[in-house]
């Protein structure tokens, strides 16, 4: 057995996306030691993929924003399921984690007057997004990239040493969390590349792993999303939260197959397209929810003054919240009135100039015009429901993203509670930044405050390697791709965006099924570079992530945000209070119920009691 | 409309490998990346190939498509004919991993040798004021998502290793244009770009232009205006005059 390559540090970041490298740039400047471990390459994490725009409530294009407002509309988006901690916390930082990415050398849209510019996006209430066109993430990835870089070249100016007090293992992955005792104590896994293992020595551990849109089969998340950071946790002893909310972004891409579910970002409509059916009928002014009437325009000509007047009129309904978007494109399609590849029609050529789209726009159009052969200025796209992001994540602490787990931190797409059932656009890349920042903060902190440095014990390294190589040991077992395959479309088919009991049941059943068949898989070739035996390890977390989706799924009977039962369609208000939590259990998943923390006082008072009576229960409102 | 295409695929590691001939189901829509995608799922299945976002935004799976270095997810199958053969080989200018997987570690050593953004010492955030006609010539630049082909095409370093140490190539030069035409940025970076990053090795032959997946115009927008920058710099005979007599260095 060769050498065990073994390294110490402060602070683990799993994953290098916007929470991960904002957690990584503040476990540093405390002064801590610090290692980013990423599955791909620096700079090419999810977040890169990230469109619109960051939410942050500056006020730069309408001075009547303010945290308050933007709190209000993240509530509304989740349904009132959302730890209200979090989404005060982060409708409060906001404005200053964005303004900090300036001072990180990030370029933004300008207003005329010089400042951030801001654009609409659904549910909220004022323009509200910071963006560069519409390739925002790229922007925040690289600048947080650079930021690690610079903070790099301080070391190097000091110490002599790039990596001194910041390093980044690209291409990595981990397999496996450490504890001492109930803490934890390291982390365990392999460099992609050659296939060696790493043992890392590190009291605090930060999860910033993103999301898990690869067990669905549309999707419009990369490979890296296989649920990690939400398995790794749950087998280290900690809770998921939410986990039965999914998020079907309305729009991704239907056609050709091969780019089935690539996301075509929300700002399309933002800046002014609209959703047509066959009929070429604008469909969304008859899918208004009763909660949303008095906000959304119930007529074109309203509608569509909103643009230049936002103060004398309502917004347009295909700026709802994305749950709703998604599930009347659904209807539309189910009812015969879809586009010719099972979509609907999503149209800016005769809303905009083309110059104008081809400015605001411009990574659509090019994605049209390349993989699709559509000419955005000129024709519609179609579109339909793509799996994007996942609501439910490791159960954290607001304040410091501390799970139960003393020593495990989580940010970003991989903690829950934030976002309640359904995520507004825009507030995921502020999600990001607001708790990397707190989470590497929180870590900092810990490490400070502990007593003594936990150790690891020898064995779990034999065990966490006999894992790992289990599949090059057996033989005649299936291929991990057959297995994925299978995954995906029991997933999409049987727990996806509308929902029955008797579908999830069988796809837990297939679940059961598959986890056995993984047992058993062949993978073949050697250690180095091979994407069979990544993805048979990877499997395994996905297959213990989706049982947890499907078994809240099946738990909870209403419909709310990202989760809608065709047996149970309606919102149900004592359902609001109550949190599906999700723990490992052998080597499965077990949900158990959990009263919701009631909201703060002051934080109700920013609402209407006439809306709160849409959601909250009478005795809640007594 | 599926067809079985023909594929020859690079495979091998840093000791040495070679091309491998397969035949592969194609269907209407599809990207040299699914093709490569169904190779592993049913013939190869340790096949090594990088890959993310599968839409053109990561800049992940840089490799060389019949010589011509492109992203393979954003090639198309329908740009060749069914009978042609499709040669698909690693990235040349780097050295070989795996299979179409290479080690791209001296692009990450160039971006730490480039000086990071300076911003006035008094401005606070939230402060900075820019106008958009100012900030679009460094956000051209910043659209780019790094995927080296340009680094890989550049025939500075595609044909002469030894150029490594003193080349940081059309990426790194234009993180260098993009940080001096930052509106803000308080840092002299003329003198840097001939220096230390090797910007007079560049003779304009526009390779790394012709190959941005991005089509961002590296040679006209970034690489030339520095260069004539340095030009005004280092060679107008007024400044060089002026510096001799103020003795600025």
């Amino acid at each position: 057995m060769p050498e065990l390559e073994r390294h110490s540090f402060d602070v683990l970041v799993i994953g290098a996306g916007g929470a991960g490298l904002r957690a990584a740039i503040e476990a540093r400047e405390h002064g801590l030691r610090t290692a980013v471990l990423c599955k791909s390459l620096f700079g090419k994490a999810h977040t890169v993929m990230a469109e619109g725009g960051i939410a942050a409530a500056m006020g730069n294009a309408n001075e009547s924003d303010n945290w308050q407002v933007h709190f209000r509309d993240t509530m509304r988006g989740g349904k009132f399921l959302n730890n209200w901690r979090m989404a005060e916390l982060h409708a409060q930082e906001a404005p200053q984690r964005v303004w900090e990415l300036e001072t990180y050398g990030a370029l933004f849209d300008r207003t005329k007057d010089g400042r951030i510019s801001q654009r609409n996006f659904g549910g909220h209430e004022y323009p509200r997004l910071a963006h560069v066109g519409d390739r925002t993430g790229l922007e925040l990835i690289r600048t947080l990239q650079q930021k690690i870089v610079s903070l790099q070249q301080d070391d190097f100016k000091e110490f002599g040493d790039y990596e001194e007090r910041l390093r980044v293992f690209q291409e990595f992955t981990v397999t496996e969390l450490v504890k001492d005792g109930d803490r934890i104590s390291g982390a365990f896994g392999y460099w992609r590349e050659s296939g060696r293992f790493v043992l890392f020595e590190a009291p605090a551990v930060i999860l910033a792993t993103g999301g898990i849109g690869k067990s669905f089969k549309v999707t419009s998340n990369s490979w890296e999303y296989t649920g990690d950071g939400h398995a790794l946790a749950m087998r280290a002893g900690a809770s998921l939260i939410n986990m039965e909310f999914i998020q079907f972004h309305p729009t991704g891409m239907v056609w050709p197959p091969s780019v089935k579910g690539i996301l075509v970002t929300e700002s399309v409509r933002g800046d002014g397209g609209v959703l047509r059916n066959s009929d070429g009928k604008r469909f969304m002014f008859d899918y208004i929810p009763e909660v949303f009437k008095d906000k959304y325009a119930d007529n074109e000509e309203e509608a569509d003054r909103w643009y230049t007047d936002q103060a004398n009129n309502r917004r347009p309904p295909e700026l709802l919240p994305r749950d709703e978007v998604a599930r009347a494109i659904n209807s539309e399609v189910k009812a015969g009135r879809g586009s010719p590849h099972g979509g609907v029609f999503l149209d800016v050529s005769t809303r905009l100039p083309a110059e104008e789209i081809r400015r605001r726009l411009p990574s659509m159009h090019h994605q049209f015009k390349e993989l699709a052969d559509v000419d955005i200025t000129a024709q519609p796209m179609e579109v339909g429901p793509t799996c994007h992001y996942v609501m439910g994540g490791v159960e954290v602490e607001p304040d410091t993203g501390s799970s139960s787990v003393p020593g495990l931190f989580a940010a970003g797409e991989v903690s829950g509670g934030m976002h309640g059932s359904n995520r507004l656009g825009g507030n995921s890349l502020s999600d990001l930044l607001v708790f990397g920042r707190r989470a590497g903060a929180g870590a900092a902190e810990y490490v400070r405050a502990m007593a003594e440095r936990p150790v690891v014990a020898e064995d779990i390294v034999t065990e966490a390697r006999a894992t790992a190589l289990k599949p090059f040991q057996q033989e005649g077992g299936e291929n991990p791709y057959t297995l994925h395959m299978e995954l995906q479309q029991s997933m999409n088919d049987l727990v996806g965006i509308i929902r029955k009991a008797g579908e999830m049941e069988e796809a837990l059943q297939r679940l059961e099924k598959l986890k056995e068949r993984a047992q058993a898989l062949t993978v073949e070739g050697h250690q180095q570079f091979n994407p069979g035996w990544h993805l048979a390890l990877d499997l395994r977390n996905m297959l213990l992530v989706s049982e947890c989706v499907a078994k809240a799924a099946l738990l909870r009977t209403e419909s709310r945000g990202g989760h809608t039962r065709d047996d149970h369609p309606s919102m149900d208000a004592e359902w609001r209070r109550k949190l599906l939590v999700c723990k490992a259990d052998g080597d499965g998943a077990q949900v158990t119920e959990k009263p919701q923390i009631p909201i703060r006082h002051d934080l109700l008072d920013l609402f209407d009691r006439s809306e709160l009576e849409k959601y909250l229960t009478a005795e809640e409102l007594a | 409309m599926s067809y079985q295409g023909k594929f020859r695929v690079w495979r091998g590691d840093d000791s040495g490998g070679g091309l491998e001939d397969f035949t592969v189901e194609v269907n209407e829509g599809e990207v040299v990346l699914d093709i490569i995608h169904r190779l592993q799922a049913t013939q190869t299945p340790d096949l090594a190939v990088r890959w993310n976002c599968k839409a053109g935004k990561c800049g992940s799976c840089s490799a060389e498509i019949n010589g011509r270095p492109r992203l393979l997810c954003m090639t198309r199958m329908s740009i060749f004919e069914e009978s042609e053969t499709i040669t698909v080989t690693p990235m040349r200018t780097f050295p070989i991993i795996r299979d179409l997987v290479t080690d791209v570690s001296f692009n990450y050593t160039k971006a730490r040798e480039v000086p990071s953004f300076t911003p006035p010492k008094d401005l606070a955030p939230g402060e900075y004021r820019m106008q958009q006609v100012d900030v679009e010539r460094s956000q051209e630049f910043r659209k780019c998502i790094e995927c080296f082909l340009c680094q890989n095409t550049c025939h500075v370093v595609r044909d002469h290793e030894e150029n490594k140490e003193a080349f940081s190539g059309p990426r790194f030069l234009m993180r260098v244009a993009e940080l001096e035409m930052h509106p803000l940025d308080t840092a002299d970076r003329v003198d840097q770009a001939q220096d230390d990053h090797g910007l007079g090795l560049c003779n304009i032959t526009k390779c790394c232009s012709e190959v941005c997946p991005e089509h961002i115009h590296i040679t006209d927008n970034a690489l030339i205006p520095m260069k004539e920058r340095v030009a005004d710099r280092k060679y107008d005979p007024i400044v060089w005059l002026g510096n001799k007599l103020f003795k600025r260095s």
